[in-house]
């Protein structure tokens, strides 16, 4: 598959992972075995990292509090900003782990039951690991739109009926 | 009490309302009705063009325009036609801006036909070119493209059509309902016949942009011989995702252009101001923007062809404007039996082929400009209930 048609898939994907290969096939005008080819050697890669549907748990009876952290922490000589990083990232609460520019260095989202929840994951585990300066907790209150999609209200069609 | 049968005009009584909008009527009074009715993108118009008819309004600009509308605007357009198409128009005096393409193709009717010249309608085919041209006291001459042309006008058939009272050939390619487009080669083959004769050419070219599969759209205008007798209609409602602006246009020789503005200044004085600001815009800066909503379109208008023919509702594989145009012949039914039941067994929408001329019968109009979630729910219901048919 060509250049332009494996962006366009990945840009399909990203949007619905559910697509089949068939689908997305018919879509770019190539054959199904190519593109199962395609998205297998891109996986393999690592440029298709995973799949997961974005479920919005407010509509669910499970309790579940997101926040974002802000960390400030001292690189280590020779490893920078790796060890840490990597570090973090290995707990199961920090769903997302960026290296940020500006006022700090780090930005969590990390995901708990309860604000309490939250608070101890910070004090007893992020705040005592040896690079971490500070950190600042902020809470979401709400989520109106998550990677792309609209969390709040469903998309309305507003289109009159025209005769043509 | 007045009986207004009596008052009213008899030739606009006459005039039958369009078959789309008694469909989606009914459709409109049912809950959870998944449409594939539309006919304008589902994209909103981009960002900068929005913002230029904002800044419009911020600086004042709130007065009327010149009739043939800015100065501005007809630069561009004529640059655009250039860019595009290869179409030399002078700004001045051969382009005008008019409230949307269906104004243009209303006046350049008026301006052109005399009561009993026959117009030939290529169709199925969107559905003003018949009322406008009874209204005007000409003679509709409907020709019945076919799907084994690929929708296309074919030399043979217009030369069939040809009488002494022949004034004037729509062009409407790319096509609404059909998807069908000509090509240089089929433009050439309809020059070949015109060439010699008086017969002008209204060339509706509003789906321009939107043609698939590599090849740009051709004018008939840039065909040799042909430039003398087309007035070339256009406008951004498809390409730019404006339909609410209502802005078109029309280009061709100077001569007609005058007798379709003078129409035009009686009639509706200019077009919105907001909006040729903001088309300035549009012409000036979105050739990226068109191209991007056109590719999205591609892989729609693949997914639902493949659909249909996957379903046994043979597809003739458009190759323009946003539409899917499927045989339902397999079915046993007609068109609008099937759109009636689709609607109240499945509660999709779509429009009955014969809205678009008596030979669209046979077939149903489907438009892709919905999101690829939408079409596919679409498809799967439409699947049932062919399906359940079938058992």
């Amino acid at each position: 598959m060509n250049e332009k048609n494996t962006r366009k898939l990945l840009e399909l994907l990203e949007e619905n992972a559910s697509l089949k290969p068939e689908q997305v096939a018919v879509m770019l005008g190539e054959k199904c075995e190519d593109v199962q080819a395609t998205i297998a050697s891109l996986e393999k890669q690592g440029i298709i990292k995973g799949y997961k549907a974005l479920i919005d748990w407010d509509k669910t009876d499970r309790d579940l509090v997101n926040a974002r952290i802000e960390i400030k922490v001292t690189p280590k000589a020779n490893m920078g900003f790796e060890e840490i990083a990597y570090t973090i990232s290995q707990f199961r609460e920090v769903e997302t782990c960026y290296l940020m520019s500006g006022g700090y260095d780090l930005a969590l989202t990390i995901s708990g039951k309860s604000f309490k929840d939250i608070a101890l994951f910070v004090a007893h585990r992020l705040a005592p690991l040896d690079p971490v300066q500070s950190t600042s907790t902020h809470f979401v209150l709400r989520k109106y739109k998550e990677r792309g999609i609209m969390m709040v209200e469903d998309f309305e069609d507003e289109r009159e009926v025209t005769s043509l | 009490m007045i009986d207004y049968n009596r008052v009213l005009s008899r030739t606009t009584q006459e005039i039958q309302p369009s078959g789309i909008r008694k469909f989606f009527d009914i459709a409109a009074e049912m809950d959870d009705v998944i449409s594939l009715g539309v006919g304008e993108p589902d994209f909103k118009t981009p960002w900068c063009i929005r913002k230029a008819g904002i800044e419009s309004l911020e600086k004042g600009h709130t007065w009327y325009t010149a009739n043939a509308g800015l100065a501005a605007l007809r630069v561009e357009i004529a640059n655009y036609l250039k860019r595009r198409f290869s179409l030399e128009y002078r700004p001045k005096e051969e382009i005008f801006v008019t409230v949307g393409g269906s104004e243009a193709i209303d006046l350049a009717v008026r301006a052109l036909v005399n009561p009993g010249d026959e117009v030939l309608i290529p169709e199925p085919s969107f559905v003003c070119y018949n009322p406008i041209t009874r209204l005007a006291g000409g003679v509709p001459v409907p020709i019945a493209t076919r799907a084994e042309d690929h929708f296309r006008l074919t030399p043979e058939q217009l030369k069939a059509a040809l009488t002494p009272r022949t004034k004037l050939l729509i062009l409407p390619f790319p096509n609404n309902p059909t998807g069908g487009v000509m090509r240089q080669e089929h433009l050439e083959a309809i020059a070949q016949v015109l060439r010699g004769t008086d017969v002008m050419i209204l060339s509706d070219e509003i789906y321009a942009e939107l043609t698939y599969g590599g090849l740009r759209h051709v004018s008939i205008a840039s065909v040799d011989g042909m430039w003398e007798r087309t007035v070339v209609i256009n406008g951004f409602s498809k390409a730019y995702a404006m339909t609410g602006w209502r802005l078109g246009y029309a280009a061709g020789p100077q001569p007609v252009i005058k007798q379709m503005i003078k129409l035009h200044q009686y009639a509706i004085m200019c077009a919105p101001t907001t909006s040729q600001y903001a088309a300035v815009e549009a012409l000036r800066n979105c050739d990226d923007e068109i191209e991007a909503m056109c590719e999205q379109y591609d892989m729609r208008r693949r997914l639902l062809v493949d659909g249909f023919n996957r379903i046994g509702l043979t597809c003739f594989n458009p190759e323009g404007a946003f539409y899917a145009f499927p045989s339902i012949r397999s079915t046993g039914m007609r068109s609008g039996e099937f759109c009636m039941k689709l609607l109240e067994k499945e509660r999709v929408a779509v429009v009955p082929g014969d809205a678009f001329g008596a030979s669209g019968e046979g077939h149903v109009r489907v438009s892709y400009s919905y999101s690829i979630n939408h079409l596919i729910e679409a498809l799967k219901r439409i699947e049932h209930f062919v399906n359940e048919l079938k058992a």
